[in-house]
């Protein structure tokens, strides 16, 4: 199938500001569902609230656009109810990791099969600009004019912790590499979690003077390097990006259906 | 140098002219036209890597098979 | 009826009733006094190959439940006070996205942490105003374990008729007494189910387009229909939209649907009301105590009767208003500062004449807190 199919059209032009990064992991999402070669209606996305969570809206599956940070307790429900459906949640860095961080640890450690596609800009966007938990020490936002004095969160580190049993890292720059981890992250048996560093060059670009989505972008190239790398050692601020963890470990709803078989052999 | 096996257009209805796709040839094949939207400008020099598609944000930029002789 | 006579807490009772009516998934988390409907049904419905989740918090519970029923699931959750207050955006998201669910608020002292254990009936106005926004809503309540039964029945009828969130408003005398209920057999109580679409694969579905009738017939999630869900105002494709005439047409649907059939949704029971001069109001356990003073004193040749409200949203007020005119005085039995007083005085035309006997302490108000306040509206004093 074409790009085209997979979108409703007429949404489109997207209301994503020029040059924001969510429209590449929309773009390569697309791709890493036509080479599964998955069909339309076996896939169920679920978002929340924010610029990320517009992505439902544009794409031809069905899909839930719930309430801020509560994506992956809808998707747990549609998922326990519909096992074998595909479930995507798209989520941004607030809606995964603030308002929805009680649920993401929790589907974690229930290692319960949806793949959580964290779209981290660092910022939250449709607000205009306010601080996030992955702002990070000493950037600027609305909200932190002063100077932010909150620690980051490392997402990989903390859906690790929680008991994801896939958990990958990349960003738009690297699109190529992005299919790939999406692929591997949607066919994956269990809580998949793939970050990608999106660049909001409209707040966070603007307010930390990171110059243009093509600078952000660049700056992907320069300051990431890949999972295990030499690099890496050389220079500790470098982000690694690649998949940290990829393990077969019970499923949620696997794990249930042996609940069910037991629950009715005691009947 | 390698065949080319697809030909690219841009959607000018969804591009909104950020210049990531201009940026990021690696062969300068793009560029932003007089109303500010990404141009295939040296469509020769296009060696079919496809990385404009894949980093275009407005899924602005399509492509489709052509018949290598 | 089945000669099958069960002696239960209401809180069992209510997850009898709900398999009965079909439930198939249930997400909660614990709290007083609502945890043992969680309980049962941990193991009850895997033995009927349905899902049990105990969620991270009451709020992902809300929203476990409203996932589950858009794929075609009845779906329910139970909670207590301050569990009821963080469901509430949920609530309002399956309000606006009509996705049918149940509720049930085994109510507790409030406001806070209040009196975990104790009986209260003050969450009559958050079930109705919890959420935010103009909307409408349906809550049934009930005072006895058969009655417990059939409402909570009726709540998966309702939701699935209006597709609607139906609230199950209880409370702790009610969910942790224990009498007798006599079991119905399968087809006693006539069961609503979800209304599919007939509507062909590759035929253009209007997800939100009401028929005649006002009915939304629904495809599930994973169907053969792929359409757009969102708390936005939103148009019959379920897609966004900011319209002025859009958004109109919308929230006069989602109120008018619920409020314009008041009639058809409200149950209630009355006692002795023809000739009754002064009529006791209440609903849930208070209405035990009232309908024992009601009796006694009819015993004693008293003009007193009861009306027990049993849907309390949307208000009856046309079947107070109707029922009581001709009472010299109405009575409104309650467990809390007054939250029905305040609607039966809008509803009735001499708002002076409605009089509250309640009880916001902790205890369960008896017939003799009744009697007392009957003796001071009576003039004989206490």
């Amino acid at each position: 199938m074409a790009i085209r199919d997979y979108i409703r059209e007429r949404f489109m032009p997207h209301i994503w500001c020029p040059g924001c990064g969510h429209g590449i992991v929309m773009n390569n999402l697309i791709r890493a569902v036509e080479n599964l070669e998955l069909r339309k209606r076996d896939i169920v996305m679920v978002s929340g609230i924010g610029c990320s969570a517009r992505i439902s809206g544009y794409l031809d599956f069905h899909t839930l656009h719930t309430l801020h940070g509560r994506a992956l307790a809808f998707a747990t429900g549609v998922k326990m109810a519909r096992p074998e459906l595909r479930i995507l949640v798209p989520m941004g860095d607030g809606d995964a990791t603030a308002i929805g961080g009680n649920h993401f640890i929790h589907a974690a450690r229930r290692n319960i099969d949806l793949t959580a596609v964290i779209m981290n800009n660092r910022i939250y966007g449709m607000t205009g600009g306010q601080y996030s938990p992955l702002s990070g020490r000493g950037k600027a936002a609305t909200t932190a004019p002063l100077g932010n004095i909150d620690q980051a969160f490392d997402i990989a580190d903390l859906a690790m912790s929680a008991g994801a049993s896939f958990v990958a890292r990349t960003t738009t720059y690297h699109a190529v590499s992005m299919i790939k981890i999406l692929e591997k992250a949607i066919m994956h048996k269990g809580f998949s979690v793939v970050e990608i560093l999106t660049q909001c060059p409209t707040y966070f670009g603007r307010k930390n003077r990171l110059g243009s989505a093509v600078d952000m972008m660049k700056a992907y190239k320069t300051g990431t390097t890949p999972v295990g790398s030499e690099a890496k050692k050389e220079d500790p601020e470098l982000i690694e990006r690649g998949i940290f963890v990829e393990e077969d470990r019970p499923e949620y709803c696997t794990e249930y259906e042996n609940i069910i078989k037991k629950a009715m052999g005691v009947h | 140098m390698k065949k080319k096996k697809r030909k690219r257009t841009v959607n000018i209805e969804w591009c909104k002219g950020c210049g990531i796709c201009v940026a990021f040839c690696p062969k300068g094949v793009m560029d932003l036209d007089e109303s500010e939207k990404a141009a295939i400008v040296r469509p020769d020099d296009c060696v079919d890597c496809g990385l404009c598609e894949l980093r275009c944000p407005d899924l602005a930029i399509e492509s489709e098979e052509i018949d290598t002789p | 009826m089945s000669n099958k006579t069960l002696f239960l807490q209401g809180n069992a009772v209510c997850v009898e009733a709900a398999l009965y009516a079909g439930l198939d998934f249930f997400a909660g988390y614990p709290i007083t006094p609502s945890t043992e409907i969680a309980e049962l049904l941990s193991l009850k419905l895997p033995r009927k190959g349905g899902k049990f989740i105990q969620m991270e918090d009451e709020i992902a519970s809300m929203c476990a439940i409203i996932g589950a029923s858009l794929t075609g699931l009845k779906s329910m959750t139970a909670t207590s006070g301050p569990g009821f207050s963080l469901k509430q955006e949920a609530i309002g998201y399956a309000v606006m996205t009509e996705i049918p669910c149940v509720i049930v608020n085994v109510q507790r002292g409030g406001p806070s942490t209040g009196l975990p254990t104790s009986p209260s009936q003050g969450d009559v106005m958050q079930a109705r105003w919890g959420t935010h926004g103009d909307h409408s809503i349906i809550t049934l309540t009930a005072s006895n374990h058969q009655d417990v039964f059939a409402m909570t029945v009726e709540a998966f009828n309702l939701a699935e008729t209006y597709r609607t969130p139906v609230i199950l408003l209880f409370d702790e005398v009610i969910g942790h007494m224990r009498e007798k209920l006599q079991m119905p057999d399968p087809e006693d109580i006539p069961l609503v189910e979800r209304l599919w679409t007939s509507v062909k694969e590759g035929t253009d579905f209007h997800p939100y387009l009401p028929r005649e009738d006002g009915r939304l017939p629904m495809s599930d999630f994973g169907g053969i229909h792929r359409y757009n869900v969102t708390g936005l105002i939103h148009d019959m494709w379920g897609f966004p939209s900011n319209k002025p005439d859009v958004a109109h047409g919308l929230m006069h649907h989602l109120v008018d649907k619920i409020e314009n059939r008041v009639h058809e949704i409200t149950r209630y029971k009355e006692f002795f009301l023809d000739d009754a001069e002064c009529i006791l109001i209440s609903y849930g356990s208070a209405a035990r105590s009232a309908l024992h003073v009601v009796e006694s004193r009819r015993a004693r040749g008293e003009a007193l009767g009861l009306l027990e409200l049993q849907t309390l949203w949307p208000f009856p007020a046309e079947v107070v208003r109707k029922r009581c005119a001709h009472a010299k005085y109405l009575l409104v039995v309650e467990l809390n500062m007054g939250q029905i007083l305040q609607e039966v005085k809008k509803a009735v035309m001499d708002p002076e004449k409605v009089f509250l006997s309640n009880k916001i302490d902790g205890t369960f108000i008896t017939p003799t807190d009744i009697r007392n306040v009957l003796r001071l509206i009576q003039g004989k004093g206490v």
